[in-house]
This record gives C-alpha cells, structure tokens and sequence, in this order.
C-alpha cells in the first residue's frame, strides 16, 4: 500500500491542479523539440518534483514509467569504492548529489560523460537526447557544479540537464546561465483544498470543507505535508467531523519546549541545559537550520518588544550564516542560544552585556 | 544496461539545426561574428595573419563570449580536419589533477605538428605550426595543477600555445597569469545585445518589439547566452498559443524570474517606504500598524511561499530603494550596507527566509531611525 502522496500523484501535466499556465509552457516547450536545459526552484513541497516527472512524461511517452533501480560502483581518486543507486528508465537518469557526499563532482563528470558519449540507440524514441534528473541541485559542491558548465553545451545533442532546488541562490551564474529556470510557487490554501477534494473524492469519501480547509491552512504551503496530514487524520477518525487535531511533529513541539527553556532563565547553567536538548535534536537527523528557525520563531511569537524581536531575528541570520560556511553546527546554535539570552535578560533587566560576555 | 551500451554501430542521429537550441546555432562561427569584444578581436585577428600568438588568458562574466571566441579562432587557423589533432580542449568536468596535466597536456604537447596539405573543404587556412591547448574553465584547476602548468608551458612554448578562459582572474595563479596577453571579456553593452537579439529573431522570422529588446537587456545583464535563452522560450510560448500571440516584456520578465513590479513595490510598502504621491500625515496610522514585525513577517512568508528567489527580490529591492525619489541620502547609505551584508550571505548559501526578514526589519529600522 502506497501513500497517498504516491498513489495519487498527478502522472501528466494536464492532471496537474494547479500553476495552469506553468503546465501549458512545460507543454509547449516538450513539443517543440528544442526543449532546453532547465531549472525548477521553489519552496518544498511546492510540487516541483511531480511537474518535472510529468514533463518528463510529455517529452518521451509512458515508456519513462519504467524504472529500473541499477547500483553503480565509483572509485574515488584514493581508491575508494562508492556504490550509488541510481534510478533510469530508457529515456532518463535521476541523481541525488548528496547520496556521493564529497564525491559528488566526480559522479556527476562520469555519469554524465557516460551519457553524452552514447546516443539513443531506441530510434522509436521520442527525442534524440536523455534526460538526466539532478535533485537537490542546490547541494551540489562547487566543484560539482562547475563540471556541469562545458558538459551543458558540448553535449547538448545527447543529453539534457534538469536540476531541481530549493533556491537558486547557491548555484553558480555560470549555470543558472545555461538554463531555463522555471519557478513552482507554493500552491496557496484555495489550490491546496482543490487538491485535496480531489483526492478524497477518488477514495468516495465526502469531505467536510471545513476539514479541507483547515488542513491546507496548517500545511503552509506544502502539498506534501498536506496529504500525509489528510491521510493520518483520515485513520484517526474516518469522517473528520468535529475539530479537527493537527498533531504538530514530535520535533516541532521539542524546539517550543527548548524556546521555552530560552525565556524561562538565562544562565550559563541554563546554556548547558539548552545544549544537551539541541544535541538530541541534531542526533535525530533535524536539519540545524531548521532547529534555529524553528525555535527563534517560537521566541518571537512569545515576546512583544518589536525591537528585541528584529534583534533576536538579526542574530538568527548571522549565525545561520556561519552555521552554512562553518563545521561544527553546535558551536553557532549554542552560540546563539548565549546571544539570544544576553539580549533577552538586557532588555528585561539592563543586565549589563560586556560583563554577561566576559563571564563566559 | 541499454541505457550505457555505446552506440557506435547505430546510425549516427545529426540534430536539425531547427531544432537545436539557439544558443548553439548562433555560436560565432568566426572571430568576427562575435559581438562587442572589439579590443580582443582586433588583436587575434592580426593573429591570423601571422605565424606567432602568445599563451592567453580570456576572463570575463558567463555568457560574454570566451569559449566561443577561442573555438572559433582555432578553427580559422586550422580549419575542420586538422582541429582535432591540433587542439586540445580540456574543461573543467574534465579531470584536471596534476597527474593529468602533467601527463595528458604533456603527451599532447609532446607531438611535433605535422604540415598540411590543402583542406577537405577545399580553402585554405594557415595552419601554423603549433598546437592550441583550452584550458577552459580554468578558475577551477587547483593551486598545484595550476603549478605544474608553469613549467610544461615553457617547456614545449616552442611548439604549443596555451589559452586559459576563466570568469575570475584572480583565482588564476600569479606567475601563470604573468605568462599570457590577458583578455577581458565585458558585459556586453546594451547595443550590442541589440543587434545580436535583433539578428537572430530575424533569422528566425520572429517577431520583435523594441520594449521585449528592452527588457531581454534588463534581464540579462549582459550575459548573451541568457537573453538568447530567453528570447527562444519565449518565441516558443507565444507560437504556440492559440492564436499565436506577439512576444510581451512581460512574458520575458516572466521567464527571467523577475519579481511583478506590483510584488515589489507591495513589499516596500509593507517596509515603509512608500511610492505615492500622497505621503501626508494622515495615512500615519494605517502605515503604523503596516510597518511592524508582525506585518513584515508575514509579508516575507507570503513572498517566500511564491518561490521567488532572495537575490532576484534583493537586486529590485536595491534599485526600489537607491532610485527613489524622495527618500534620504543617509537613510539609503543605511539601505547600501544591508544590501551588501545580504548579498554575501546569499552568496554564502545562508536560509533565503531568514534573509529577506533580515532586509525587511533592517531598512524599515533605517526608515524609523
Ligand atoms: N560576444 C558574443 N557574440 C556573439 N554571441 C555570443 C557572445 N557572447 C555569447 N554569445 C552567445 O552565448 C553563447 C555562450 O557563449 P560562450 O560559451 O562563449 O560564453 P562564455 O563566455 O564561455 O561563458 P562561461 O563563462 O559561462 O563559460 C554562445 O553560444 C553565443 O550564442
Ligand atoms: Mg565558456
């Protein structure tokens, strides 16, 4: 039994919900023949995965339904072996940079020299080139993605390139240069509810609209999180009548009780209690910058100055930043929960902050 | 695996050129086909004429021209059937470690040109005695490959010219770079964008309209390869709409990722700084409650959600700000130092969400201070 999610997953661009326009111009460019690289970017869960699987559909026929999981094997310059699965059909290839870790540059330059240098051999096929899916694009290494610039021009007969990411702002010009972007906003709450509506109506089931809408409101925009939601309600109780009770994730309720712990006291001892539940969020996998996100716009929701409140939101961007370009993701956000709490406690009760910071 | 079986025997598929990307089709055959670099071409254009070139090094921002330029002088040097054995490009998804340079620049270099006769194609090139090895991309090659190329280039200068093409010069090592005539490759000026746009719309028989020009230079900023992109996916939108539609400016804006101007001038407003006319006293109030946290918060989320992307809001945010009207002097010197402190962090890779917030409750301080 899939997800729903999977099981109802729009299969060409025409079932899509919603973004009309962005499916006819993915429709025309597939037509045309001279498709080009291209760039899908926006928030997650925005759809931008199910529109580039559509498209791919456009251009080359059910046929790159077909998936074949193959495992490949790379040795790295130091003799290291790598094995990654990736996932093909006759007609495309689909890679996820992070699963090569630091090796990502020199998957990337095999796969895709591998791919250039063959050519469609079906000579059914729709088009002359294969596709080659890169997810996550915005995790590629530099290095990675500088390999990608040469390969994108000498090697358009055989192959083209679509890169899906959360922003683009961590791509090389280079590169955003050699393609099309296309950007997938998030669905607003009416689109989400359409979608919704749709999917209960394929499972036969009358939904309450009050329902439909509550759950699009509490998803923000991802339709991912909105259907996982819908289904996880729909086992509790079978007719969402009534309030419903969107249970937030275990990891969400644990950032407000660290947010919590941040405005009950503000001492080095309380430092040390913050930094053991961070570190019991960060061995549960939680993104750090997630973490920082989460818990500083639960500080804020319960603050009122709107000058501290810039403040707090001033220094949550600076140590993300760091956090980014640093290695040890603890040091910053521990370094933060001290800088929020020296600004919390000065505001409250002119603690003096020089003295606050030499004490450590 | 059928998908990696080369596919040597099967009949080779030549791409149509009116389906190949324009990009491609209207890469510079010649030297002289590329737009705006007078001062590089005019020096390699004597280059054809003479038997000497020095080792180059072409820099410049993407989509300028430098890779083609280079191919394009080789290939009226050598012409089609001595290109491949005299030329020798390697990029960067090429492997450049020290052992290659080392043994694959090596190797090639090594071989002594052989003289020609009279090309397939039946005119003559002049083929001089050398070998050309790209090293393009070169902003990408190690410290150490860099080193090693020093000493291969003075070993074999007599019989190979090295031409290395990067977007920053200065990651290009010193005593490398001190070996080559430097060439800086521009953006391209809004002329010259013009004429090549302009040129290829109508071979292609598109129509155009000067503002859908205008606004293909004001979204590409001098990168032609974009603008060329763009004008392409446009053509192909509007013949395919039914009935055919001409190409608006704001179909361009569209596909360039450019922010609706009506977005823009939204999100200043909800920073406080204003557009109309009417900056009375008056509206103080309902500005009051616009101005707050908790309004630009919630304008950061709905403009995040619309998956655009943090620099693109930052540069019109930039021009919003730095070209307004009326506001003053030092409020947008405050407005200069966010924008450059963000832009950084963008660059760094920092949270697009926490960013924008960042700009939004910086300058509406700057605005209140
Ligand atoms: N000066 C120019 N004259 C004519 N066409 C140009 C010029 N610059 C760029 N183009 C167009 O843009 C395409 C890309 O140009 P090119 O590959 O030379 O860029 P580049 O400078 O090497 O960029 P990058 O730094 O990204 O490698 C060309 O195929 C051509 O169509
Ligand atoms: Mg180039």
């Amino acid at each position: 039994m899939s997800l729903w999610v999977d099981k109802f997953r729009p299969k060409t661009l025409d079932d899509l919900h919603y973004h009309h326009s962005l499916s006819a111009r993915l429709k025309s460019l597939a037509a045309s023949g001279d498709f080009p690289h291209m760039l899908f970017y926006g928030p997650s869960g925005a759809g931008k995965k199910t529109r580039v699987t559509c498209t791919l559909r456009q251009l080359f026929g059910p046929g790159v339904e077909k998936l074949k999981i193959d495992q490949r094997v790379f040795l790295s310059p130091s003799k290291r072996k790598l094995e990654i699965n990736i996932v093909q059909s006759n007609f495309h290839i689909e890679i996820t940079p992070s699963e090569a870790g630091n090796y990502d540059r020199l998957v990337i330059q095999e796969l895709l020299k591998e791919i250039a240098q063959t050519q469609q051999v079906d000579l059914n096929a729709r088009q002359r080139f294969k596709a080659v899916v890169i997810n996550e694009a915005d995790s590629l290494s530099r290095d990675a993605q500088a390999a990608l610039r040469r390969t994108m021009e000498k090697y358009m007969s055989n192959m083209r390139i679509i890169l899906c990411a959360n922003s683009t702002s961590r791509l090389i010009a280079p590169i955003k240069s050699r393609c099309l972007l296309m950007r997938v906003a998030a669905p607003t709450t009416e689109e989400m509810q359409v979608v919704l509506e749709h999917v209960a109506k394929k499972l036969k089931f009358d939904m309450p609209p009050e329902a439909s809408s509550q759950i699009a409101e509490e998803s923000g925009g991802n339709m991912r999180k909105a259907l996982l939601v819908f289904e996880a309600l729909k086992m509790q109780s079978p007719d969402l009548s009534g309030p419903l009770s969107i249970a937030k994730p275990d990891w969400e309720t644990y950032c407000r009780k660290v947010a919590q712990l941040i405005l009950k006291d503000q001492s080095p001892s309380q430092v040390m209690e913050v930094r053991s539940k961070l570190y019991e969020l960060l061995s549960h996998c939680i993104p750090p910058t997630i973490i920082l996100k989460t818990v500083a716009d639960a500080i804020v929701d319960s603050v009122e100055d709107n000058g501290l409140r810039r403040d707090i939101m001033h220094w949550t961007a600076f140590y993300e930043q760091r956090m980014r370009i640093g290695n040890k993701k603890i040091f910053h956000l521990e370094a933060w929960v001290v800088k929020v709490m020296s600004l919390y406690k000065h505001f409250y009760s002119g603690f003096d902050l020089a003295d606050f910071n030499e004490d450590l | 695996m059928a998908f990696f079986q080369q596919a040597k025997a099967a009949p080779k598929h030549t791409v149509e050129p009116a389906l190949q990307p324009w990009v491609e089709k209207y890469r510079p055959k010649t030297i002289d086909e590329v737009s705006a670099q007078e001062h590089a071409v005019a020096v390699l254009r004597k280059t054809l004429f003479s038997t000497n070139l020095p080792h180059m090094l072409f820099y410049g921002p993407p989509g300028t021209g430098k890779t083609s330029t280079i191919l394009a002088l080789a290939r009226q040097l050598f012409g089609p059937d001595n290109f491949r054995n005299r030329v020798l490009e390697l990029n960067a998804s090429d492997d450049r470690g020290i052992s290659i340079v080392r043994e694959k620049i090596k190797n090639f270099a090594r071989q002594t040109p052989r003289a020609q006769a009279v090309a397939s194609d039946g005119k003559t090139y002049p083929c001089p005695p050398y070998k050309i090895i790209i090293l393009d991309e070169a902003d990408s090659m190690t410290q150490d490959a860099q080193g090693a190329l020093r000493r291969i280039m003075e070993t074999y200068a007599r019989i190979t010219r090295f031409c290395l093409v990067c977007n920053y010069v200065t990651r290009i090592i010193e005593p490398l770079a001190s070996r080559c005539s430097k060439f800086r490759f521009t953006p391209l000026d809004s002329s010259s964008t013009s004429n090549r746009l302009s040129h290829i719309a109508a071979q292609e028989h598109v129509d155009v309209s000067p503002e859908v020009i205008q606004a293909l230079i004001d979204t590409s900023s001098g990168d032609l390869r974009r603008s060329i992109t763009y004008l392409q996916s446009a053509s192909r939108l509007s013949a395919s709409s039914e009935p055919p539609t001409p190409i608006t400016a704001r179909d361009i804006q569209e596909i360039a990722g450019v922010v609706p101007n009506g977005v823009m001038l939204d999100f200043a407003c909800a920073l406080g700084i204003e557009f109309s006319g009417d900056m009375d006293v008056d509206s103080d109030t309902d500005r009051g409650r616009k101005r707050d946290f908790d309004g630009i918060r919630k304008k950061v989320k709905e403009v995040i959600r619309q998956g655009y992307s943090a620099s693109q809001i930052l540069l019109q945010l930039h021009d919003l700000v730095i070209l307004h009207p009326t506001l003053p002097a030092r409020q947008k010197a405050r407005c200069a130092l966010i924008f450059s402190e963000a832009d950084k962090a963008l660059c760094d890779g920092a949270d697009e969400e926490l960013w924008v917030l960042e700009i939004g409750l910086q300058v509406q301080k700057c605005d209140s201070a």
